[in-house]
């Protein structure tokens, strides 16, 4: 935690940044904080509470963010992948932002807590089980010390999705459909993700108005759907969708049966360099086509 | 039995007693499956008449929101056909089509709409008779599953048709003001306000 309070003061002091944003202690756990002084980095931490992907900050929807200067950020390995993702659509510049990253065991699923805790079985996001990339690779400065594996959850995100794939059609259809009928289309997983870079929303079109807009679980289905395709090959499954929604729709399920699909069909896996063409916007001349007459 | 064309005008006449007549939305591109389905048209082949063509310059010009939209309005089922490999007027967009629907085709299943609802297809200008037997297919696989209720009555109502309808209620109690018969008028209007 020294490391990077002395890294922040030393980006500061010499100008190389204007602004770190990193994580802070809070009366509610761990929250994103902006600092622009370099005395501000002794606030400065990293933890299991750190759940938050900042790349958001980077999104060239928030022009307001990349106002303030030459950013500093904080990062951990699946936050990486999103700065990748910026990168492979041209949505950034290597050079605008300096990135530093930090070695990640895994984070709490629940993570409003006064002070950090060991984490178990019970404790962890699902979503690190299995994590390939607790050490990111595209960054100015990496620090901390090389962290174990995350431990396995009671139940891991494969077996809720196997689980699902196992049910009749029917019963997936009543499941769906009574997930996506809480939405009240906040857009909260739209707003808080780092690879929705679309400067007008498809939801928000009105002529023509492909998503219905009233809330109801018809209007709702074809917004998550269409929030899910949009992000299929792209996900970095950084979970802040899921954490976000404030109705619990289990979107992490969606997100990762997407990228069982591209993964299956493309073997294509989310990862770190920008050189690599995304799934989608890209083809092979024998992709499968089984589903095709 | 055996012979097609006996089957097909034995489907029609069940038609004809009042069954499940499935409504089909085909999204096609231009240069080769609207070609074909001309052709089959003019080759006088006999076919279902379940399907809206609606025709788009390239399957790579198709969103999987098209589909969503059909499936909203009351389709039962829909169709995506377009160049074979190779075949694509503007070179790639039936590739970039192929991998867009594969991943959509794939995720419909898990959200739990059966795929027989959505026939993807490669036909060719000079395949009438392919054309004729895609469509066939996915009418009598429509048939089978039944009408797409489920989809539509995800809302309580179609609220545009809704306005429509007690907007026309409002115009015909306009109307029957305007000619004198105010009573008629009220009770009309009575019946809009409560619908």
């Amino acid at each position: 935690m020294n490391e990077l309070r002395e890294l922040a003061r030393k980006l500061l002091t010499d100008g190389e940044v204007r602004v770190i944003i990193g994580w802070e202690s809070a009366r509610r756990g761990a929250r994103p904080m902006f600092v622009t002084e370099p005395d501000g980095a002794d606030g400065l931490i990293f933890d299991a509470r750190c759940v938050h992907n900042l790349v958001t900050y980077l999104n060239p929807r928030r022009d307001h963010v990349a106002e303030l200067g030459k950013i500093g950020l904080v990062i951990k390995g699946c936050d990486a992948k999103a700065v990748a993702g910026l990168l492979r659509e041209a949505q950034l510049t290597r050079d605008d932002v300096v990135l530093i990253g930090v070695r990640c065991g895994g984070v709490l699923e629940e993570n409003e807590l006064p002070e950090a805790v060991a984490l178990t079985r019970e404790n962890v996001a699902p979503r690190c089980y299995g994590c390939d990339n607790r050490e990111p690779t595209l960054v100015d400065h990496l620090l901390g010390e090389p962290q174990p594996e995350p431990p396995q959850p009671a139940v891991t995100i494969e077996e809720r999705v196997a689980a699902l794939d196992a049910q009749p059609l029917q019963e997936r259809w009543a499941f769906w459909t009574g997930q996506f009928s809480k939405c009240v289309r906040c857009y909260a997983c739209r707003q808080v993700c780092p690879l929705c870079v679309c400067e007008r929303c498809v939801a928000e079109r009105t002529q023509p108005q492909w998503i219905e807009s009233s809330p109801h679980a018809r209007g709702n289905l074809s917004w998550n759907i269409t929030r899910a395709l949009h992000l299929a090959g792209r996900c970095v499954d950084c979970g802040e969708c899921e954490r976000f929604c404030p109705v619990g729709i289990p979107l992490t399920l969606v997100n990762r049966k997407l990228q069982q699909i591209v993964a299956e069909r493309y073997d294509y896996k989310v990862g770190e360099d920008p050189e690599i063409h995304a799934p989608i916007g890209d083809y092979r001349l024998d992709d499968e086509q089984e589903f095709i007459k | 039995m055996s012979d097609p064309t006996q089957a097909r005008s034995a489907q029609h006449a069940g038609a004809a007693a009042g069954e499940f007549e499935p409504r089909i939305t085909a999204f096609v591109c231009n240069w080769c499956t609207y070609t074909g389905a001309d052709l089959a048209g003019t080759s006088r082949l006999n076919m279902a008449s379940n399907v809206r063509i609606i025709r788009l310059p390239c399957t790579g010009r198709i969103d999987p929101l098209f589909i969503i939209k059909s499936f909203e309005r009351g389709a039962d089922g829909v169709i995506v056909s377009g160049c074979h490999p190779a075949d694509c007027h503007y070179t790639s967009g039936n590739y970039h089509a192929r991998r867009r629907f594969a991943v959509f085709h794939d995720l419909m299943e898990f959200i739990g709409v059966d795929p027989r609802r959505m026939t993807f297809s490669w036909v060719s200008a000079s395949e009438g008779a392919k054309w004729r037997d895609v469509v066939d297919e996915a009418v009598t696989n429509v048939r089978e599953l039944g009408p797409f209720d489920a989809y539509r009555a995800l809302a309580p109502e179609d609220e545009s048709d809704a306005a429509e309808a007690s907007a026309a209620a409002v115009a015909a109690a306009k109307s029957v003001a305007a000619t004198g018969s105010v009573a008629a008028a009220k009770s009309v209007t009575a019946e809009a306000e409560a619908s």
